[in-house]
């Protein structure tokens, strides 16, 4: 499969998941495991451009398809969205921010100017126990207003 | 020589909203926390677990698993070399249980494999039988059994006074989990001496190496806990989970050896907030002054102590609330059942207390006649009043009045017109449209004891080191994600006038311990023992340099640079060390009396609740707050503590619950147990009250546990109020206000 | 572990003739859980995210590879609406109405929609195709008629399609829920109305003596509507568990399927 733009050989031996292949085989810890049942968005990444729990996609099933993760999001500069989030307060332990990241950034592909609602429903897949959410709607109305 | 005009403030110094130093490495994903640990030849770690809340062990054969491939370690509770036992409070847990399994969850033996997928088939290889026995799950039975952790009480003034109006209310708080996004986990090394290098996620690593060393019988200087990435805590990593389970299979097979709890598996690993029952009577004169308070409190400890003790302890305290009363009587008690453990979670034990006492308040109010938010004005508790369960004088700042003044002032939401979905109770559901939804609004305060309390010998360590190459902070001190190193830095800049600041989390062989990253302390504990040593540093550097000011370039005398930074410390740095201690507090005495608490903080929320009463589906519309913050020494970080702390509040009105079945823990995954999302999330107005404390850095009080405390109370308030029910119970579920059943 | 990766339809069920028992992977929202959980260990895996034969979606067939991200959009609006109502983008960018049919929960969001339109479910095999309707298909909690060389390959809906439909489903949050009840109702111009509800019993379940008493009522005033809530809740068959309790189950179906008929009346 190709992850963040390379090919990428990965043996997995069972039916793990696709975070799993991520984060045990390739050493790519970025994405995050915490519910392992696609109820926090914490380990989600792009499969074909479609934004998936890496948790669940069978990693086998991904053979010959194009992965991003949050290590291939950004280039030397920050994505505008971890920016975002970095200056609006919105990291505090940090654990879900991986996958809130790539969530936005796949929303932001798909709408460039969402409405706070919009942005809410889209982005209610990735819990969040640190911020109540506020600091990282902020971040993201700042980003969406300065575009 | 240099001479001109010395700036006089120092950038990212105290009072402003600086950037986190890991939060780059947060949002690129660089940050390691303990789960993303890794090392060559590292084994990894599995537990084996009773599914029995109460049984004995009949029959335990590790032979089986010994005998597959790929298998390094099997230990039982025979194998643990030191004392099997643990505890934050008092060891009384085995870290592996031998005979007798006392809740459902509890960790029996240990595998060490070559792959998670191989330790998970060795711990079911392990044959075992159990002969159930019957738990004890019933808190009241426990407590008719005097099956009991600690009996708290609190008699403070005569004791038969009565007032000309009466309430009395009954109240339930059910079991809610921490749910930090990072499960439990860590990397155990052992260092070819018989040591060991433990990195965890924890929130007090000197407490934990103690545990360690206790488990082990090793020396003190043998286990070094180093603070890896911490994905969230609120309490959950107070106590020992798996630290001691790694450090006995690194040793055993002399390899590193990581181990991840699963989802299912943290919510039997990390004890809970306790479920609490709770009566109260209040009796008030006509014009509302409150003349007695009476309540009894059962919090839930499960099979093993944890802090039930403190905990009940702090429920009794908190009972009476921010309020003036001269005649008190508290009882509580903390049970021995055999449901899952219970401990520290964000409010410790002042949740509970508020969700009674406020519920009260309003029965009162209205059974008064009176404003409910005048009736908690009237009563409210100032700086020198005398707090109404310790009998202590409240010798901080206690701006209870102006709080509540300012929250009432603070504009309500216009009312919703929209019949967007996602502005209404049941969501992108659509189960409901705007004419089927009544709005309430509740009102609650509270306040949380900062530091801890009753006589405990509280202090946390700091070393600040002047170096050619900027300031180092040291400090043993957790930071959970909350923005403690960042506090840290800005102090020390601030002090000591320089910039360039590090903040280095030292693990427990370099520096003494900095307590626990919790009680809300760790602001005014470590950031005030980082302002006394770089004041302490500050004046060493003005000696040694002969000047009267410091700053990046040096020391300077008069506005004119005379030692500059490369002679100051360009042979040797200069350092400085504390153990910084809070005012000392007392033990209570047999009436619960005395200088029990050090310090208090205070804060109150509205709640505004939309409700479809027929479906029992409520929206938190918006929830606004006022906060005693003492100083904030980051502004940023205040907000998102008030922010996160609230919304942890509201899932405890809204959602979130452990459902425990005759011990059995029903709903241990984030499908059924339910935490709020974004779209659960309301809009939250903040004002803070910047009136310094009686100690801490630049007058700063802790702000972590306040905005837990009242946010509960106010939104099941503002239910109540759309819907004249009762709901003594929290989380308030759809049944419980859904209008009667066809 | 063997993955098969299907080109066509008849490599697919070719697969699944020379591998009975083989494990359908079809979005992964279900099966990856267990997986996840250790709950199985799957030998063969037929992976079907790149099968295109199932992917169409017409007025009157909906393939079974067709994600709950793209039925967020479609034109059945019921459908639409219960798509939106399933997980997270996420999930819905992954699950496909087929898991959603072959896991069969009680709790499956798709099955009032079929079970209110009586929708046949399409299987397909070495041996051909069949269709069974979907009260012969679902059989039971999380138990189906599908034979263990058969894959789903579509929903068909009847050819006399209802002028109105309204879904809605409630759990305790706004968003990410597990249904504690869930209901559609159907309803033609000519007062012909069907309702089915899910999370009340082990299969949706269709609520015909309330149908039969409302598709008499051509307008039907307050009085009518109480008394179709009423006969809803008392059709229903709900169990307590931590979600919900069986009472609150049985009031809710009746007050979700009168507000939906007030939907499709004003419509």
């Amino acid at each position: 499969m190709t992850v963040n733009g390379e090919a990428r050989v990965c043996d997995v031996k069972g039916s793990e998941s696709l975070l799993s292949a991520l984060r045990d085989y390739l050493r790519l810890t970025g994405s995050k495991g915490a519910c392992e049942q696609g109820e926090c968005g914490s380990c989600s990444v792009l499969l074909d451009g479609e934004l998936v729990c890496s948790c669940l996609v069978m990693a086998a099933d991904a053979e010959g398809s194009e992965i991003v993760t949050i290590e291939g999001l950004g280039g030397p500069e920050l994505h505008p969205v971890q920016k975002a989030l970095v200056d609006s307060g919105a990291v505090q332990c940090g654990y879900c921010t991986p996958g809130f990241v790539v969530a936005a950034a796949a929303l932001l592909e798909e709408n460039p100017a969402p409405s706070s609602d919009e942005m809410r429903e889209a982005l209610a897949g990735n819990i969040c126990r640190c911020t109540g959410y506020g600091a990282i709607l902020r971040g993201l109305e700042t980003l969406v207003a300065g575009r | 020589m240099t001479t001109r005009v010395r700036s006089r403030t120092v950038r990212d110094g105290v009072g402003e909203s600086t950037a986190r130093s890991d939060g780059i490495p947060k949002v690129d994903g660089t940050y390691l926390y303990s789960s993303d640990l890794y090392m060559d030849r590292m084994l990894f770690g599995a537990t084996l677990r009773s599914p029995h809340p109460k049984a004995k062990i009949t029959k335990l054969d590790i032979g089986p698993a010994v005998a597959m491939t790929g298998i390094h370690a099997v230990l039982v509770g025979d194998d643990v070399p030191g004392l099997n036992a643990f505890g934050l409070e008092t060891p009384d847990q085995p870290i592996l249980a031998s005979d007798l399994v006392e809740y459902w969850g509890q960790a029996v033996a240990l595998v060490a494999a070559d792959d998670p997928e191989t330790a998970r088939l060795a711990v079911e290889a392990i044959e075992i039988e159990y002969e159930v026995l019957e738990p004890l799950t019933d808190p009241e039975e426990a407590d008719r059994r005097d099956s009991v952790f600690h009996r708290a009480r609190c008699r403070r003034g005569p004791q038969d006074v009565s007032g000309a109006v009466v309430v009395e209310g009954y109240y339930e708080v059910g079991m809610q989990d921490q749910a930090p996004l990072g499960t439990e986990s860590g990397l155990a090394i052992p260092d070819g001496q018989g040591g060991v290098d433990l990195h965890i996620a924890t929130q007090w690593t000197h407490v934990d190496r103690d545990q360690i060393v206790a488990g082990l019988g090793v020396e003190e200087d043998m286990v070094r806990v180093h603070h890896a990435g911490v994905g969230g805590a609120f309490g959950a990593r107070e106590d020992v989970s798996l630290q001691i389970h790694l450090c006995l299979l690194a040793l055993y097979t002399g390899r590193p050896v990581k181990m991840e709890y699963s989802r299912a598996e943290s919510f039997v690993g990390h004890v809970h907030r306790h479920p609490a029952q709770l009566w109260m009577r209040h009796e008030a004169d006509a014009d509302g002054t409150l003349r007695r308070i009476e309540a009894r409190v059962i919090i839930d400890g499960g099979a093993y102590r944890s802090t039930s003790d403190s905990v009940v302890g702090n429920a009794v305290y908190h009972a009476a609330g921010p309020y003036r009363c001269d005649s008190v009587a508290v009882d509580g008690v903390a049970v021995r059942t055999n449901n899952p453990p219970c401990g520290a979670m964000r409010g410790f034990g002042a949740v509970q207390a508020c969700f009674g006492h406020e519920a009260q308040m309003d029965k009162l109010a209205d059974a008064l006649g009176m404003d409910r938010v005048d009736l908690r004005i009237k009563n409210a508790l100032g700086r020198g009043d005398v707090l109404a369960t310790s009998g202590q004088v409240i010798d901080t700042s206690a701006p209870v009045v102006e709080i509540l003044e300012r929250l009432r002032r603070m504009p309500l939401p216009a009312e919703d017109l929209s019949d967007d979905p996602r502005l209404l109770p049941g969501g992108t559901g659509l189960t409901t449209s705007r004419p089927m939804v009544e709005r309430g609004v509740g009102y609650a305060v509270g306040l949380k004891n900062l530091c801890f309390s009753a006589g405990f010998d509280d202090y946390a360590e700091a070393r600040v080191a002047i170096t050619p190459f900027g300031v180092e902070v040291h400090t043993a001190a957790v930071e959970v994600g909350q923005g403690l190193g960042m506090s840290c830095a800005q102090i020390a800049r601030t002090v000591l006038g320089i910039e360039d600041v590090v903040v280095y989390y030292d693990d427990t062989s370099k520096i003494g311990s900095a307590g626990s990253t919790s009680a809300s302390r760790q602001t005014q504990m470590s950031g005030g023992a980082v302002m006394e040593a770089a004041r302490m540093a500050r004046q060493i550097a003005l000696e040694r340099g002969g000047g009267d000011e410091l700053d990046g370039e040096g020391v300077w005398k008069d506005g004119v640079l005379v030692t500059p930074m490369k002679d100051l410390v360009g042979r040797e740095n200069i350092e400085y060390h504390t153990r910084f201690h809070h005012p000392q507090t007392e033990e209570p005495d047999q009436n619960g009396q005395g200088n029990v608490h050090v310090d208090f903080a205070f804060a109150a929320h509205r709640a505004v609740v939309d409700v479809d009463r027929e479906l029992g589906l409520f929206r938190v519309v918006q929830i606004d707050t006022v906060q005693d913050v003492g100083f904030m020494i980051n502004p940023r970080s205040v907000v998102g503590q008030i922010e996160g702390g609230t919304m942890q509040g509201i899932g405890l009105a809204t959602l979130e619950e452990i459902v425990v079945e005759e011990g059995v823990i029903k709903n241990p995954t984030f499908t059924d147990y339910l935490l709020p999302t974004f779209l659960d999330a309301p809009p939250i107005e903040i004002e803070v009250i910047e009136e310094p404390s009686s100690f801490g850095p630049f007058g700063a009080k802790g702000v972590g546990e306040p905005p837990t405390v009242s946010s509960t109370a106010a939104v099941v308030a503002a239910i109540r109020d759309a819907t004249g029910l009762e709901l003594n119970r929290t989380p308030v579920r759809p049944e419980h206000v859904a209008s009667a059943p066809l | 572990m063997e993955v098969v990766h299907p080109a066509d339809l008849d490599e697919a069920v070719g697969a699944l003739a020379a591998h009975p028992g083989a494990t359908l992977l079809a979005g992964g929202t279900d099966l990856m859980v267990e997986v996840n959980f250790d709950q199985i260990r799957p030998e063969v895996v037929v992976a079907l995210r790149r099968l295109d034969d199932i992917q169409d979606v017409s007025r009157r067939r909906i393939g079974a590879g067709v994600t709950f991200r793209r039925l967020e959009s479609g034109d059945h609006n019921a459908l639409a609406q219960l798509a939106r109502t399933i997980g997270s983008p996420q999930i819905r960018a992954a699950g496909t109405i087929g898991g959603n049919i072959g896991t069969a929960s009680p709790a499956g969001d798709s099955l009032p929609f079929l079970a209110g339109l009586d929708a046949e479910i399409e299987l397909h095999s070495t041996s051909g195709t069949r269709r069974l309707r979907w009260d012969d298909f679902f059989t039971g909690v999380k138990r189906t008629a599908r034979r263990p060389d058969e894959l789903i390959t579509a929903a068909v809906l009847p050819e006399d399609l209802p002028d109105f439909q309204e879904f809605a489903k409630i759990g305790q949050r706004s968003a990410m829920v597990i249904s504690i009840v869930s209901a559609c109702v159907f309803r033609w111009r000519d007062g012909r109305t069907r309702v089915a509800l899910g999370s009340v019993g082990p299969t949706a379940i269709r609520a015909r003596r309330a149908e039969e008493m409302i598709s008499e009522e051509t307008d039907p005033g307050p009085t009518a509507l109480e008394e179709f809530a009423r006969l809803v809740a008392r059709e229903v068959n709900p169990i307590t568990d931590h979600r919900g309790t069986d009472d609150y189950r049985r009031h809710a179906s009746g007050v979700l399927a009168r507000r939906l008929l007030e939907r499709c009346l004003s419509s």
